[in-house]
């Protein structure tokens, strides 16, 4: 449901007080230490931040895509690790089980996941599988009333800290394309499941990605999404449609942080005897950036606000992402070019953040993705 | 027992405040307003006590414009379990909030009523200590801890000194300093929840006070412009301007 306004305000005022008392000031420590402190983390979980877009009914805040996107715009002006943090329970670790989840299914993870009790993660990505995602190759063989799992995940985020997978894994080996892939819930402690070690990052310390590992992993049917098989790779691409709209609205809340900074720092570093932000060439920057960030916040909220009223948004969702990734990337960019050889140095957060965003262009659907994608809806009528 | 916490609706801290051009006071149209943040630490201390079981309810008191409801509301979502507005368009001052506090306490019969030490717009710190005067209650002012010990209050206080240690008897008057806690964020179902919790609207009519303003502001300026430094050529030049210009040796 949606709120009213002042409720809403609140809710994004209380947000962004967090952000500015404690994430922000957190971010060097947290890039340093390549963790998130655990009084962070049990802060944002009592704040209720698992549980944004999980329905009151299970323990969540149902907030609708809307208030949902103003909110991780608020959050999304900290370091994007914290984001991450929250990202997979409110986003692609917990969506399947709403959208395709039996009700059985629901009632047993989502409290978990909406709490931050547990943290949820989505399994699609393998070593041969990533744009060409229906190509999955990790196997799922019915034995009685278990599926016997097998193959290997990778770059799957929070896998660590992870106590629920959403794993999509082949039903039907004679089907090697989406058909036959199915998506299962799997629990961290079943027999032959094993964590590889956290990768080594270009940016978004603190955030972890590894490899999940099945050998000869028993999941009880009962755990496959929906109880149906086949049917997993349509689950997933309705997962990361709203995924898209979610991080669409991180990407602009911290194109917006980053646009401060530029602007702080052009008023502040003198040049020639004069603050460069009165250089028109320096103006024009900040003027792009501007641009792109309120471009990048109508869009989103155009495209929530329609998601909400019922509409398919799958093209404006793909749309949305590819403009806002691509748009903070341009934005960290210019942060760095105002910021000049300062910029390069990473004892400055304009260094950080230029690699902290690049991720942005690649997960959840390369910018390459969703431009076939968009160009295929367009021009098969998809859309008008 | 009851507590009462009063939390004012002031200029939030972050903003740099602009005196109006005509010098009749601060600017507040267009600018962010947030709870007193010494009242934040006051409520998170009610709070705190009720969740030990201590206090049985806590309410919070908000006076002035109706925008306060904003603050009550923040207050219920942080635990307050219901909000009294003392809705007026005048002028408050100390002496009024006191006394209009006042009688809310004894009306509403808390056992604690809590305040800032001050607010952080008229830094006036007056309040709390004209309501304990109205109320004949005992006072601890300025507190860095508070305990419970049956029907008195072990607290302490920050004095030029150190701390001062006291025991008052039930009922008191708080008032919270900085290091009292560390308050807490408002958790976002709370925030949804507390449009639900009861707030009650009053006028000072029906507490039987006249709010008018009995101190006149006569007028008001920004902090002058800080002047560029000089570049001296040596001590001795340094010694014969402090000495002759500044005044100051």
């Amino acid at each position: 449901m949606a709120l009213d306004l002042e409720t809403r305000t609140a809710l994004v005022d209380t947000v962004l007080r967090l952000v500015n008392e404690t994430l922000i000031p957190a971010e060097d420590r947290v890039a340093r230490e390549d963790a998130i402190p655990r009084e962070i983390a049990d802060i944002m979980r009592e704040m209720g931040l698992f549980g944004l877009s999980i329905p009151e009914e299970y323990g969540g805040m149902g907030l609708s895509m809307e208030d949902e996107c103003h909110v991780m715009m608020a959050l999304g002006r900290a370091s994007p690790v914290f984001r991450s943090l929250i990202g997979t329970n409110v986003g692609i670790g917990s969506q399947a089980i709403l959208i395709d989840g039996t009700e059985e299914q629901k009632q047993r993870f989502l409290p978990g996941l909406a709490s931050g009790e547990i943290v949820g993660s989505f399994a699609l990505t393998e070593p041969g599988v990533g744009s060409d995602a229906a190509s999955v190759r990790t196997t799922a063989r019915r034995e009685g009333d278990v599926y016997i799992l097998n193959g290997t995940k990778r770059y799957i985020t929070n896998a660590p800290t992870a106590g629920l997978f959403t794993v999509m894994a082949r039903t039907d080996p004679t089907n090697p394309r989406a058909g036959g892939v199915s998506a299962f819930l799997v629990e961290r402690n079943t027999p032959g499941l094993s964590i590889g070690k956290p990768e080594r990052k270009m940016g978004q310390q603190g955030a972890h990605v590894a490899d999940v590992i099945f050998e000869d992993c028993p999941v009880p049917a009962e755990n496959i999404i929906g109880l149906q098989e086949g049917v997993g790779y349509r689950t997933a691409m309705k997962v990361l449609d709203r995924g898209r709209l979610a991080i669409s609205a991180s990407c602009t809340g911290f194109a917006e942080r980053i646009l401060d900074e530029s602007a702080a720092y052009a008023n502040e570093r003198i040049q020639f005897g004069k603050p460069i932000g009165e250089f028109q060439l320096v103006q024009a920057m900040i003027a792009d950036s501007y641009t792109d960030a309120y471009t990048a916040r109508c869009m989103v909220l155009d495209t929530a606000r329609a998601r909400d009223a019922g509409e398919d948004i799958s093209t404006r969702a793909a749309a949305c992402k590819l403009f806002c990734s691509e748009m903070v990337g341009r934005v960290a960019d210019r942060n760095v070019q105002i910021h000049g050889g300062a910029g390069y140095i990473a004892d400055y957060a304009a260094e950080r953040h230029y690699r902290d965003v690049r991720i942005y262009r690649l997960y959840e659907g390369t910018s390459e993705i969703q431009r076939v994608k968009i160009g295929r809806d367009v021009l098969g009528g998809a859309v008008r | 027992m009851k507590a009462m916490v009063a939390v004012k609706r002031v200029i939030d801290y972050n903003v740099k405040i602009r005196v109006r051009s005509d010098g009749s006071g601060v600017e507040t149209a267009g600018v962010k307003m947030s709870m007193n943040p010494f009242d934040e630490i006051a409520l998170e201390e009610a709070v705190r006590l009720k969740e030990a079981g201590t206090v049985s309810e806590v309410i919070a008191v908000s006076m002035g414009a109706s925008a306060c409801q904003e603050t009550l509301r923040t207050a219920l979502a942080v635990g307050a379990d219901r909000a009294i507005l003392v809705e007026t368009d005048a002028d408050l001052q100390p002496l009024a909030v006191s006394r209009m506090l006042s009688v809310l306490a004894k009306r509403e019969e808390v056992s604690l009523l809590f305040l800032g030490k001050q607010a952080i717009d008229d830094d006036a710190n007056q309040t709390g200590q004209m309501a304990a005067g109205f109320l004949g209650w005992p006072q601890g002012t300025f507190l860095s801890s508070l305990k419970v010990d049956g029907t008195h209050l072990v607290v302490e206080r920050e004095v030029d000194g150190g701390l001062e240690s006291l025991r008052l008897a039930i009922p008191a008057v708080l008032t919270a300093d900085l290091r009292l806690n560390e308050p807490r964020y408002a958790s976002l179902p709370n925030i949804m929840k507390a449009k639900k919790k009861p707030l009650e609207t009053v006028t000072p009519a029906d507490l039987g006070v006249d709010p008018a303003p009995r101190l006149k502001v006569l007028s008001l300026a920004e902090p002058p412009a800080r002047a560029g430094g000089i570049r001296v050529p040596d001590v001795a030049t340094l010694v014969a301007k402090l000495h002759s210009e500044a005044k100051v040796i």
